[in-house]
C-alpha cells in the first residue's frame, strides 16, 4: 500500500497552503507544474514533483523566501493534454512560471505558447534539440541535460573502456534514434550491429540470441521504463550477465528500474549527472529530506526537481517574488547560484547545463539489494552539441 | 545452426505465453460474442498478484496458482456485475464498457501497487541455463514451454472429454438450443469467463519473472492476441492454439532474421531500421493475408 506516501503529500500539501494562509501576507507567487502522472511512465512526473515540493518543505512553503503556489497538472504523455494545461494555467491562472514536464514530445508541443505568452519555462528533465541551437529562448532555462549530450558519455566510457567492438540497441522511434546517434558521436570503436526493437515489445529473446551469436566486446542499450526491465531479466535469463558488459545511461537503469529487475541489474554500467551516494553536502541534506519525507530512495528525476525548485528559488531571492521584473529574474537564473545537488552545475549561453558526467554500476548493496554506486568522473563540464547555433 | 534452434525455441515459449492469452479471449468471444478489452488488464492482474505471492511467501508454485486464481475472481466478479448485462447490447458497447474497465483496473492497480514496476525474480531453482553440448538455452524459459504445452493440453482434455466442456462446445454452437434444453446459460457464462481469466492470469504470473511488471503491461500484448484470436478463427481453441505458435514463430524468426538478411542488400545502418520496420509488420500481413484467404480464420466455428 501507498498510504504512507499518500499521508506525506497530504501533509505536505496542507503544510504549503497553511502556509500561505496568513492574511495580509502577500498572495503567492503561482508555478505551474505541467508532468506525467499517469501510465506506467507516471512515477517519473511523480519524483520530479516530490522532489519539487520537498525543497518548497524545507522553507515552510516559499522559494527563496518568498511564498508559493504549486499549480499541479497531468499531461497523461500527450502533448495535447500538456497543451490543454498550459493554456489554463496561462490564461485561467494567469502564471508566469511552468515547469514539470519530463517528455520531450510534451515540451516541444507546449514550450512555444509558454514563450509566446512571455512566461518563463524552467525544464526539470527533457532537453530536446530543436530549443538549444537555433531555436533558443531567453526565457527557456533547461536545468537538467541537453537530450543528444546525454548518451554521449556512455560513449566516451566505453573509449576509456578500450571496447572495441559494440552492438547498440534502442526502440525504433525519434529518442532512441538520437540517443544511438549521441553514443555513436562519442564511440570510436566499431558497431557491429544496431538493433532496433519495437516501443511496445515485451519479449526480447530474438535480440539477445542475436547479440549472443555476434559477441561483442560490450553492449550499448536505451530501453527506457518497462522496456528496460523486461531486457535486462532475459538478458540475465539468458546467462549473459556475466558474458557481456553493459553500458547504459542512466534513464534505462534509474533507481527504480534496478530494483524491479533485482539481482538481474547487477553489473550493469550507467552514465549519468546526479547518483544518490554524490558526497556534496546539498546532496546529503537531498537524500536525508527525501527519504524520511516519502520514504524511498530519490530517482535522479527527484534530484532534478528540486534542483529545479532550487534554481527558481535563487531567481525569485532576486526579484523579490515580483516576475514582472523578467529581465532580472533571468539575470539571476543565468547565474545559476544554487548549491546543485549534482556538484559543479552553470548554463551555457543556450540556458542549457554545462556539468560532469559519472560512471556508475549496479552493485549488491550493504542489505544485499542492488544499488547503484559511482565509479567515477567521465568527463567534466559537457556542454552540447547545439549550443554555437544559439544566437542569443 | 545453434541460433536457429535458440530462435525457434524462442518463438515456441512465446508462443505458448500467447496461447493461453488467446485461449481465454477466443473463449469468451466465441462462445459469449463478447469483446473483452479488459483481457489484457485482467493479465496485468494476475502478474501482480503472483509477484506479489512470490515475494511475500517466496514459493512459485503458490505465486503462479494464486495469481491465476485471483485473476479468476476478478473475472468473476466482472462477469456478474458489469458483462452479464452487456450480451444483448451490439459490439460497440461492449468496447466502450471493456475499455473503461482497463482505466478502472489499471488505476486500481496503480493505487494498490504503486506505479514503480514490481520486482518478480526467476525462481531459484530455475534460475540458470541448461547447457547441451556447446548450446546454451534459459531453464525457466525451457519451464514455461512445458507449462503452457501442459496448459494447453489440460484445456484440450477440458473442452473434448469432460461434461463441462461439452456444454462450452454446445454453447458456441448453437447458444439458443442448449438454453432450450435446461442447461443454465448465465452461469456456464459466468464460468467460461472465469476460465478464460484464469488462463490470462496463469500467463501473466508465469510471464512474471520475465517481464516488466507494471500498468501497461496488457495492452502491449492485447493487440498481438487478438492478432491470434482473429487468424485462429474467433471461438476455436485448435484455432488459437495453431495461430498463436505461427504468429509467435514467424514474429520472432522475423526480427532474428530480417535485419541479418537485408544486410547483404544494404548498408548496415540503413538494414538494422528497415529490418526492424519490416519486422514489425510481419505478424500483420501475415494477418492480411490469413484474412484474404480466409475471412473466419484459419479453424473458423460452425455457427448455427
Amino acid at each position: 500500500m501507498k498510504s504512507s506516501h499518500v499521508l506525506a503529500w497530504t501533509i505536505a500539501a496542507s503544510l504549503a497552503l497553511a502556509a500561505t494562509l496568513p492574511a495580509g501576507a502577500a498572495d503567492p507567487v503561482k508555478i505551474g507544474f505541467v508532468t506525467t502522472l499517469s501510465g506506467p511512465g507516471g512515477y517519473t512526473g511523480e519524483d520530479i514533483r516530490d522532489g519539487f515540493q520537498l525543497a518548497i518543505d524545507e522553507e515552510g512553503g516559499k522559494l527563496g523566501g518568498v511564498p508559493v503556489q504549486v499549480i499541479v497538472a497531468d499531461d497523461h504523455l500527450q502533448p495535447a493534454a500538456g497543451k490543454a494545461a498550459v493554456d489554463k494555467l496561462l490564461e485561467q491562472d494567469k502564471v508566469k512560471l511552468i515547469t514539470g514536464m519530463v517528455f520531450s514530445n510534451v515540451m516541444v508541443a507546449t514550450v512555444p505558447t509558454i514563450m509566446d505568452a512571455g512566461a518563463f519555462y524552467i525544464s526539470p528533465n527533457a532537453g530536446p534539440a530543436p530549443f538549444a541551437g537555433k531555436g533558443c529562448n531567453k526565457n527557456l532555462f533547461v536545468a537538467s541535460f541537453q537530450n543528444d549530450a546525454a548518451s554521449e558519455p556512455a560513449g566516451l566510457y566505453s573509449n576509456q573502456r578500450g571496447y572495441k567492438k559494440m552492438i547498440v540497441l534502442a526502440p525504433n522511434y525519434q529518442a532512441g534514434k538520437d540517443m544511438i546517434n549521441g553514443f555513436k558521436s562519442a564511440y570510436k570503436g566499431q558497431i557491429a550491429d544496431e538493433i532496433y526493437v519495437n516501443l511496445n515489445q515485451t519479449d526480447f529473446s530474438a535480440e539477445i540470441a542475436r547479440i549472443r551469436d555476434e559477441k561483442p566486446d560490450a553492449l550499448f542499450y536505451f530501453l527506457p521504463g518497462g522496456l528496460g526491465i523486461a531486457f535486462l531479466k532475459q538478458w540475465a535469463a539468458a546467462g549473459l550477465q556475466k558474458e557481456i558488459p553493459i553500458v547504459v545511461t542512466v534513464f534505462s537503469a534509474d533507481g527504480r528500474i534496478v530494483s524491479a529487475v533485482g539481482d538481474s541489474a547487477l553489473g550493469v554500467t550507467l552514465t549519468g549527472h546526479w547518483n544518490s551516494d554524490f558526497p556534496n553536502a546539498a546532496n546529503k541534506k537531498f537524500v536525508a529530506g527525501f527519504e524520511s519525507t516519502f520514504h524511498r530512495l530519490p530517482t535522479f528525476y527527484a534530484a532534478e526537481g528540486y534542483d529545479t525548485a532550487k534554481l527558481i528559488a535563487s531567481g525569485l531571492r532576486s526579484v523579490g517574488g515580483d516576475l514582472t521584473k523578467a529581465d532580472a529574474f533571468r539575470a539571476e537564473l543565468e547565474k545559476a547560484q544554487f548549491a546543485s545537488v549534482r556538484g559543479a552545475f552553470k548554463f551555457g549561453k543556450n540556458h542549457f547545463p554545462i556539468e560532469d558526467w559519472y560512471s556508475m554500476r549496479v552493485v549488491a548493496g550493504p542489505d544485499g539489494k542492488p544499488t547503484i554506486r559511482t565509479l567515477g568522473k567521465v568527463v567534466s563540464q559537457l556542454s552540447d552539441p547545439f549550443v554555437a547555433q544559439c544566437k542569443m | 545452426m545453434h541460433l536457429l534452434i535458440e530462435q525457434v525455441l524462442n518463438g515456441l515459449q512465446y508462443g505458448v505465453t500467447l496461447f493461453l492469452l488467446a485461449a481465454g479471449l477466443t473463449l469468451i468471444f466465441g462462445i459469449m460474442g463478447v469483446v473483452n478489452l479488459a483481457h489484457g488488464s485482467i493479465y496485468m492482474f494476475g502478474a501482480f498478484v503472483g509477484a506479489t505471492l512470490a515475494a511475500r511467501t517466496g514459493s512459485f508454485p503458490l505465486a503462479v496458482f494464486g495469481g491465476a486464481l485471483a485473476a479468476a475472481l476478478l473475472g468473476i466478479a466482472i462477469e456478474f456485475t458489469i458483462i452479464r448485462r452487456l450480451y444483448a447490447r451490439d459490439h460497440l458497447d461492449q468496447v466502450l464498457v471493456t475499455f473503461g474497465l482497463i482505466l478502472c483496473i489499471e488505476e486500481a492497480a496503480a493505487w494498490i501497487w504503486g506505479r514503480t514496476p514490481l520486482f518478480a525474480q526467476i525462481p531459484a531453482g530455475l534460475s540458470g541455463s541448461l547447457h547441451f553440448f556447446d548450446f546454451t538455452y534459459p531453464v525457466y524459459r525451457l519451464v514455461v514451454i512445458g507449462f503452457g504445452l501442459a496448459s494447453a493440453l489440460g484445456l484440450y482434455l477440458l473442452i473434448s472429454r469432460t461434461r463441462i466442456g461439452m456444454l462450452i462446445r454446445a454453447g458456441a454452437t448453437n447458444r439458443e438450443l442448449l438454453g432450450a434444453l435446461g442447461v443454465n446459460i448465465a452461469l456456464l457464462y459466468t464460468l467460461v469467463f472465469g476460465l478464460g481469466a484464469f488462463l490470462s492470469g496463469l500467463a501473466g504470473a508465469a510471464i512474471a519473472p520475465l517481464a516488466a511488471v507494471q500498468t501497461s503491461m496488457g495492452e502491449q500484448i492485447l493487440i498481438v492476441t487478438f492478432v491470434v484470436v482473429v487468424v485462429g478463427g474467433l471461438g476455436s481453441i485448435r484455432g488459437a492454439f495453431i495461430a498463436a505458435m505461427l504468429v509467435a514463430m514467424l514474429d520472432t524468426l522475423a526480427r532474428g532474421y530480417i535485419p541479418l538478411a537485408l544486410k547483404g542488400v544494404f548498408s548496415a545502418s540503413v538494414a538494422d531500421s528497415l529490418g526492424a520496420g519490416l519486422a514489425s509488420i510481419t505478424i500483420y500481413l501475415f494477418m492480411a493475408l490469413v484474412l484474404i484467404r480466409k475471412p473466419q480464420g484459419l479453424f473458423p466455428l460452425e455457427q448455427r
